[in-house]
């Protein structure tokens, strides 16, 4: 597995053998990482003093307030930035250009309005140098779980938000990464469509299990989807706390009755609390009645 | 669309000139009342036919000349397809040198404003002095009215592409080349055929404006022959063939945008497919 590829290179990760091959080596490492935007005369610290280590295999959700930085913490683990300070490093190799090895998915499905759904899918190994036909079958059949068989011929504009971001989903896993960022990958759609989706992913999870990065604003959607969640500080971003989750899998819909979700999530929630992301309902009045 | 698949093709051919004539009969209907209004104004006010003549004397004179006409009109229609190739050869590449180097951005592009700026039409004559009175000068003009929309819209194409698809590219690893033949240049093919057409329609004008100048053919030539000799209608004629001939290079340039970006044209909904008409 090679790490750290810049994009001028013709990088391509070695062809997994299976379905559970390659997870091993994806272990993340970010120590001491910081991020500082300099726009003119003004600095932004994004992020400040990041530690964090996500182990092979293990969904991770990273769940903060808008601006905390999380999603700068996503583009730096995925080498698309460079640190300001601090490293990351991906199975023990620095990151220090765009790593390949991996999929992504933004909160946008950013789909090509000139290709169909299957060649959209496709784009992610043409990219790649990789053009063996058994792709288009491993993208049909990944397409048909996630609900899109029949659709592969459509264009991206005849499809709902829902639809367009579950062909985004499987561009990011038609070449089996081992690793998988998401960046607020539900953040657009509507609630109905989100709770589907978050309930699709786990499948899909379940069944490759790769090392995963989720990055959310929703506390529950963080809970019901991760093994532990980074809990983020609002900006400069830091490591506020991490919440192991321990319900058993698959989560489904049943989770959100079972205690071991709404003890994180009023965990979580105390802690926005503590930290003025969040408000009580009661505390509102009684600010402004004084 | 379903039926399409069991009628004779010869059917098919038949229904889609019965859907075209349908989308154009409106403006068939304007057409033709315009002309039968005009003709029977002339006659009833009795308007000499040197200030206006009547449609049907415009179309006498014309059968009468054609041939003589067709001669200059060819003339003008080289004019004008060389001068916009070679724009079209010149400022694609442009753009995207501009697109993708802020070293060439800053050096050529302020340059290639300031000569938009000069108004063309005003330097023309200095063409004649350079060029002559030949092909060339009328060559350079059409060339330079060209070049400009093509480059600006070009520009916008190559650079509007989000950074989050720059950044899903860059996670394949891909390298600069695969980037633009599969992401960066389908992207911009829109917003470098809107360049197209608009230099497309300025083009005749262009070819015309030059032969003016100085010239001893072409349509443009002809025009201020006929107008000196007070044949309206031949001037009349003359102009109606000088706007066909602009309709069918505009129309050559969206027929070609129908092939390269069927995807395109075929999610465009504000009925820009009629926007000279």
């Amino acid at each position: 597995m090679r790490h750290g590829e810049h994009p001028s290179g013709a990088a391509d990760p070695a062809a997994p053998d299976g379905p559970s091959a390659g997870r091993v080596g994806t272990e993340i490492r970010v120590s001491a990482l910081s991020k500082v935007f300099r726009g003119g005369q003004s600095e932004t610290r994004a992020l400040d003093l990041v530690d964090l280590e996500i182990g092979a295999g293990e969904f991770t959700a990273i769940v903060g307030p808008s601006g905390c930085g999380k999603s700068t913490l996503m583009r730096l683990i995925a080498g698309l930035l460079p640190a300001t300070t601090g490293e990351v490093s991906i199975g023990g190799q620095d990151v220090s250009g765009p790593h390949t090895n991996l999929g992504i998915v933004f909160q946008k499905p950013i789909l090509l309005e000139w290709r169909n759904v299957l060649k959209n899918v496709l784009l992610q190994t043409e990219m790649r140098h990789r053009n063996d036909p058994d792709l288009v079958d491993r993208a049909r059949a990944l397409l048909a779980v996630v609900g899109l068989a029949g659709f592969e011929d459509r264009y991206p504009h005849e499809l709902s938000g829902g639809m367009q971001q579950r062909v985004a989903i499987v561009r990011a896993l038609i070449h089996d990464p081992p690793l998988l960022l998401m960046d607020e990958p539900f953040g657009a759609l509507d609630a109905l469509t989100r709770e589907q989706m978050r309930i699709d992913l786990e499948e899909l999870w379940l069944a490759s299990r790769q090392t995963v990065v989720f990055i959310t604003h929703s506390i529950d959607e963080a809970v019901l989807l991760a093994d532990r969640v980074v809990v983020m500080s609002p900006r400069p971003g830091r490591v506020e706390r991490i919440v192991d989750i321990d319900l058993p899998r698959p989560r489904g819909l049943a989770a959100r009755k079972h205690p071991r979700f709404t003890e994180p999530v009023d965990m979580i929630t105390e802690i926005f609390l503590a930290r003025g992301v969040l408000h009580s309902g009661r505390q509102g009045p009684k600010l402004a009645a004084t | 669309m379903t039926a399409a698949a069991d009628t004779p093709a010869a059917w098919g051919g038949v229904r889609r000139l019965l859907v075209w004539v349908t989308g154009v009969r409106y403006i068939l209907v304007s057409f033709i009342v315009l002309f039968v209004v005009w003709e029977i104004g002339v006659r009833v006010f009795a308007v000499p036919t040197y200030l206006l003549p009547p449609p049907s004397l415009v179309w006498l004179e014309f059968t009468e000349r054609w041939l003589h006409v067709l001669k200059h009109t060819w003339v003008t229609a080289e004019e004008i397809v060389v001068g916009y190739v070679i724009a079209v050869v010149v400022s694609i590449p442009m753009a995207i040198a501009i697109a993708y180097s802020r070293v060439v951005e800053r050096t050529a592009y302020p340059l290639i404003v300031f000569l938009q700026i000069v108004p063309k039409i005003a330097i023309a004559p200095l063409f004649i002095i350079w060029f002559g009175f030949g092909f060339t000068p009328k060559l350079l003009l059409v060339f330079l009215l060209s070049f400009f929309p093509i480059v600006v819209a070009s520009i916008a194409g190559f650079k509007s592409i989000d950074e989050e698809t720059m950044e899903l590219a860059r996670s394949t690893g891909a390298g600069t080349w695969m980037i633009f033949r599969k992401i960066r240049l389908p992207h911009a093919m829109p917003s470098i055929f809107t360049g197209l057409k608009v230099a497309a329609a300025l083009s005749s004008t262009a070819a015309v404006v030059a032969e003016f100048v100085a010239s001893d053919k072409g349509l443009g030539y002809l025009l201020l022959q006929y107008n000196g000799d007070l044949q309206t209608p031949m001037v009349f004629a003359t102009i109606i063939v000088l706007s066909i001939v602009g309709l069918i290079v505009y129309y050559a340039v969206e027929l070609i945008e129908r092939l390269v970006i069927p995807w395109h044209v075929s999610q465009r909904v504000d009925g820009a497919g009629m926007g000279m008409v």
